[in-house]
C-alpha cells in the first residue's frame, strides 16, 4: 500500500531514546537544576530523616494514619499550599492534638520537600503556591484563558482544563509550563492538513486510526477526515505555546490554581 | 440443547445433502459425516477447504485456504452475511472451527457455541462453570476447539479439559489437566492428533511448572504428559539452579503443529519465571522460550531451540510453529517459520532443530545480533532505560500465515514500541502472581497513555508514537519484508491467505483489511468498531465462499454479494 503523505515527528527509535533521556533528567535532575521551581533533593532526603524523627509516630510512616489526611498523596484537612502546611507545622492544629514543632527553616523546607514529593526520597516535589493567585495569572498575565477554557469558560481549541487538577500531577503540570515539548500528551498535537481542494486545516488532533483522523479545527468544528484525501498531514511536535516567562513563584502560584480544578463545575 | 430442532437439523442436512449438493459441501451434518470426522481428515484438512478444521487450519499451521472464489477482481463485492453478538465484555480471541456446516466457536471464559454458518443462529451453547479459584494474567481468554469424530474438546481456565457430544452439545468426560490452587488454566484451542487431544497449560506469570498433556480422546484418560522443565537427571535439568525449576513457569498457551512424516508434534514453549528478575533462577531455563519437538505416540522430546536463555523481558516463544516445505536457498527444506516475540524471525530445519536463519524484523536492542547457532549475544540496557521490542514483543501469540504461492510469511509486528523494566526478588507463594519486577511502556511524555493488553477505548489517545503495527511479508530466504502495510495503532491480529493471493487481516482499530498477498496492496477495508484479536478464517457451503472475522463483541461473515 502506498503510505500516506505525512510529517510525524518522533517516529523513529533514536529519537524517543534522547527525549526519554531527556524527560528523565528534567524529572529526577530537575531538584538540582529547578531549583526555584522545586525542593531540591537534599531538602527531600533531610525531610525524610525529620519526618520519621517527628511525625511518623502520629501521622505514621506513609503519612495516612490520620483520619481524612493522606500526606504522601496530598490530601490535608485545610491546607492547600506550601505556606499552610508551614503554619500548620509551627503553630499545630486541630485544638492542640498536633503540637506546634519548633523545627529550623531548613528542617520545615525538607519536611515540606518531602510530603511534596510524595515520601519518595528519590522524587520530585514542586512547590505550590497562591491559588488565588494563581486564578489572577490563569486570566491575565500568564495568558492561559486566551487558549484553554475552564468551567464553560473561554475557547476550546486548546485542551479544556476544567478537571486538569484531577488528571495530571503537580510535577507534569508544572512541566507543561516550564518545558510545554516535554509535557505534551502526544493525541493534543497540532495539526496542519491540506485537502485536495487546498483547503488549509490548522487544529487539534482529538483521534487517529489508520485511514481516518479527527480533530477540532481552530474554528472549533469537529471535523473527521480521510487521509488519503489530504494533499499534506502535518503532525507538530511543539505544542502551539512556548514556555513560560513567569517566575519561580508566580509558576509555584498557577500550579497551585490547576490543581484546585477537580470537574466540580 | 433443544432436540427437537436439533432432529428438524438433521433432517433438512440429509435432504439437502442428497437432493442439492455435491459429495464434498455439505449443509448439515449427517451422522455418517459426525462419525467420519476421523484422524485421516484432519490429516488431510487443507484439502477440504471448504472447512476449517483444526486452530490453525492443518497440522502445517499455514492458514492458507485453496479457496479462491473472493478474489482480488471481486473483492469490493463482499457484503456481510450475518452477525453473531457475543454476550459476554473482554477480547474475544476465539477461533472458530467450521465442520460440515457448523461452525464451533467459544465465548469468555468457557461457552462453546454450535452455530449455522448460512445464518448464524446457534443450535446449542454449552457453558462451563470455572471454579473460584481460577487465575490467569490477562484475561478470561479462550482461543478455541478441537475436533475429533463425534466430540468438540475445550480446555478451561480453571485447567480441565472437556469432551462435548458435537451434535448436541452434552458433557461426555472432563478431566483435570492441572492444579488450579496454584493457578495452572487452559486458554489454548486443543489439538486432536491421531486418538488424542494435546493441550498445553497456562499459567507462566503464577510459578507453575509447564507441560503438554495427551489424552486419548475417547475416554479422557491421560496417554503421556512431558514437562517444559526438565526434572532431576533429565537432560537440561542442570540448566537451573537448586529448586527453581519448581516454579519456572514455561507454560504453554498457543496450539501447536504436527508433521505427520516425521510423527512429530511441535509447541512453542513460554517465559521462565519469576518474569523479570532472571537473576534469581540463573542458568540458560531451558525449555522456556523455546520451540520442542516431540514424538506424538509417547511425548519423547526429539529436539529444542531456545530463542531467549534465562529471558528476562516475557519473551514467550508461544507463537505458532508454521511448517512449510520449502526450497530454502536452492535445497528442498523442512522448514519450520518462526517470528518471535524477541524480535528476531527464525528458519529452523524441523527434522532436527537446527536453526538456519536469524534475522531482527524490528529493532533489537537487548541483544546485538546472533551467533552462528543463533543464540543471541545479549546487551542488557541499564537500569530506567528502553528495551526494544518492549514487553508485548516485536510480535505475540496472534498466527502468521504462509502462503506457499508466494512463497511469503505474513505477521503482524509492532514497531517503535518499547519498555522500561524493573526487577525485584520475589517469593513464591502457591497460586499468586510471581513476577519478579515489573515494566512500563515508553511514551513520549510523563503520564501519557501507553498501550494495554488489548484495546478498550474508542479513543487512540497513546498514539502511534508509543507504537503501532506494521504487518510484514518476509521472504524465509532472506529474513527481509518484501512489503510491509502499516498501521496507526497496534495489532493483534492473525493472518488468513488464500489460493487467489488474497491476504485477510484486522488490527486493534477494529479494521477488517484485505490485501494483494504478493504486492501489499490494499484492495478492501471496512470498519467493524471492535479490537480484531485473532485471525479471520474461510470456508465453503453451497459454492459460497465465506470468510469470518471477530471483532469486538461480534462475530462478522462476508460473502460475495450475489454469489449464490
Amino acid at each position: 500500500m502506498q503510505q500516506l503523505p505525512r510529517k510525524v515527528s518522533g517516529k523513529n527509535p533514536a529519537k524517543f531514546l534522547l527525549l526519554m533521556a531527556a524527560l528523565l533528567v528534567s524529572l529526577k535532575g530537575m531538584a538540582q537544576e529547578l531549583g526555584d521551581h522545586q525542593y531540591t533533593s537534599a531538602a527531600i532526603q533531610r525531610g525524610l530523616r525529620i519526618y520519621s524523627r517527628e511525625c511518623a509516630l502520629c501521622h505514621g510512616p506513609t503519612g495516612d494514619l490520620v483520619s481524612g489526611i493522606d500526606l504522601a498523596r496530598g490530601q490535608f484537612r485545610n491546607a492547600a499550599s506550601d505556606d499552610d502546611l508551614r503554619s500548620a507545622i509551627i503553630e499545630g492544629r486541630a485544638q492542640g492534638q498536633m503540637p506546634a514543632f519548633a523545627l529550623q527553616e531548613e528542617e520545615l523546607n525538607g519536611v515540606i520537600a518531602y510530603i511534596r514529593a510524595g515520601f519518595d526520597p528519590e522524587g520530585v516535589a514542586v512547590r505550590i503556591g497562591d491559588a488565588e493567585q494563581g486564578q489572577v495569572l490563569f486570566n491575565g498575565k500568564g495568558e492561559c484563558a486566551s487558549c484553554h477554557r475552564i468551567n464553560g469558560q473561554g475557547p476550546r481549541l486548546a485542551p479544556d482544563l476544567s478537571a486538569i487538577g484531577i488528571q495530571r500531577t503537580p510535577a507534569v503540570l508544572q512541566l507543561n509550563l516550564l518545558n510545554p515539548a516535554a509535557a505534551i500528551l502526544p493525541i493534543n498535537r497540532p495539526l496542519r492538513v491540506v485537502t485536495r481542494d487546498e483547503e488549509i486545516i490548522i487544529g487539534r488532533r482529538l483521534n487517529e486510526d489508520t485511514y481516518t483522523v479527527q480533530l477540532i479545527d481552530s474554528d472549533e468544528r469537529l471535523r473527521s477526515l480521510q487521509k488519503s484525501e489530504l494533499l499534506s498531514y502535518e503532525i507538530s511536535d511543539q505544542p502551539s505555546k512556548s514556555a513560560t516567562t513567569l517566575d519561580a513563584n508566580e509558576v509555584a502560584d498557577l500550579v497551585a490554581y490547576l490543581l484546585t480544578l477537580k470537574g466540580e463545575a | 440443547m433443544n432436540r427437537v430442532i436439533g432432529t428438524f437439523w438433521l433432517t433438512v442436512g440429509c435432504v439437502l445433502s442428497l437432493l442439492l449438493l455435491p459429495a464434498e459441501i455439505q449443509g448439515q451434518v449427517t451422522t455418517e459425516q459426525q462419525d467420519s470426522l476421523d484422524y485421516q481428515r484432519l490429516l488431510n484438512a487443507a484439502n477440504e477447504p471448504h472447512n476449517w478444521l483444526t486452530y490453525n487450519g492443518s497440522y502445517m499451521s499455514q492458514r492458507y485456504s485453496l479457496l479462491d472464489q473472493i478474489n482480488v477482481d471481486n473483492i469490493n463485492d463482499l457484503e456481510l452475511k450475518w452477525v453473531l453478538q457475543n454476550q459476554v465484555f473482554g477480547a474475544w480471541q476465539s477461533n472458530p472451527l467450521i465442520v460440515d456446516g457448523i461452525m464451533y466457536v467459544t465465548e469468555r471464559p468457557n461457552t462453546v457455541m454450535a452455530v449455522d454458518v448460512a445464518t448464524g443462529r446457534v443450535f446449542w451453547k454449552y457453558e462451563h462453570s470455572n471454579d473460584a479459584r481460577a487465575r490467569v494474567c490477562c484475561g478470561a481468554n479462550n482461543r478455541g476447539v478441537a475436533v475429533l469424530g463425534d466430540k468438540v474438546f475445550m480446555g478451561t481456565l480453571d485447567a480441565h479439559l472437556i469432551a462435548l457430544d458435537r451434535i448436541n452439545g452434552q458433557l461426555l468426560w472432563r478431566a483435570e489437566v492441572g492444579d488450579v490452587s496454584r493457578a495452572y488454566s487452559v486458554t489454548m484451542a486443543p489439538l486432536a492428533i491421531k486418538d488424542k487431544i494435546l493441550v498445553g497449560v497456562g499459567g507462566g506469570e503464577f510459578g507453575i511448572r509447564g507441560y503438554v498433556t495427551a489424552y486419548e480422546a475417547e475416554t479422557g484418560k491421560v496417554a503421556w504428559k512431558t514437562y517444559t522443565i526438565p526434572g532431576p537427571g533429565e537432560p537440561g535439568h542442570d540448566t537451573w539452579q537448586g529448586d527453581d525449576w519448581k516454579v519456572g513457569g514455561a507454560p504453554v498457551w498457543i496450539t501447536g503443529s504436527f508433521d505427520a512424516e516425521q510423527n512429530l508434534t511441535f509447541w512453542g514453549v513460554g517465559n521462565p519465571g519469576p518474569d523479570w528478575n532472571n537473576a534469581q533462577r540463573p542458568g540458560d531455563n531451558l525449555y522456556s522460550d523455546s520451540v520442542i519437538a516431540l514424538d506424538v505416540d509417547s511425548g519423547e522430546l526429539k529436539w529444542h531451540f531456545q530463542f531467549t536463555p534465562n529471558d528476562p523481558y516475557d519473551f514467550d516463544a508461544v507463537q505458532v510453529p508454521v511448517l512449510a516445505d520449502i526450497e530454502w536457498r536452492g535445497t528442498p527444506t523442512r522448514a519450520m517459520l518462526w517470528a518471535n516475540r524477541n524480535g528476531y524471525f527464525y528458519v529452523l530445519d524441523r527434522t532436527t532443530g537446527e536453526c538456519l536463519l536469524g534475522k531482527p524484523f524490528v529493532p533489537v536492542n537487548w541483544s546485538n545480533g546472533l551467533d552462528e547457532n543463533c543464540r543471541p549475544m545479549i546487551t542488557p540496557q541499564p537500569e530506567g532505560q528502553p528495551t526494544y521490542p518492549g514487553n508485548q514483543g516485536g510480535t505475540n501469540w496472534y498466527p502468521p500465515s504462509f502462503s506457499p504461492r508466494t512463497g511469503l510469511f505474513y505477521f503482524s509486528a509492532w514497531e517503535d514500541y518499547a519498555t522500561i523494566y524493573r526487577s525485584e526478588e520475589a517469593e513464591y507463594e502457591p497460586g499468586r502472581a510471581f513476577l519478579g519486577g515489573g515494566y512500563t511502556v515508553l511514551a513520549p511524555s510523563p503520564g501519557a497513555p501507553t498501550i494495554g493488553i488489548g484495546r478498550t477505548s474508542p479513543i487512540n489517545n497513546w498514539t502511534n508514537e508509543v507504537g503501532h503495527a506494521s504487518l510484514k511479508a518476509l521472504d524465509p530466504n532472506t529474513g527481509e519484508a518484501v512489503w510491509e502495510f502499516e498501521q496507526f495503532d497496534v495489532s493483534d491480529s492473525g493472518m488468513l491467505t488464500t489460493a487467489s493471493d488474497l491476504l485477510f487481516t484486522g488490527g486493534r482499530e477494529g479494521y477488517f483489511h484485505v490485501l494483494d498477498a504478493t504486492s501489499g496492496e490494499l484492495l478492501y477495508y471496512k470498519n467493524l468498531g471492535g479490537q480484531i484479536v485473532m485471525a479471520p478464517v474461510t470456508f465453503m457451503l453451497d459454492d459460497v465462499q465465506y470468510v469470518t472475522i471477530i471483532s469486538g463483541n461480534s462475530l462478522f461473515t462476508f460473502a460475495l454479494r450475489n454469489s449464490n
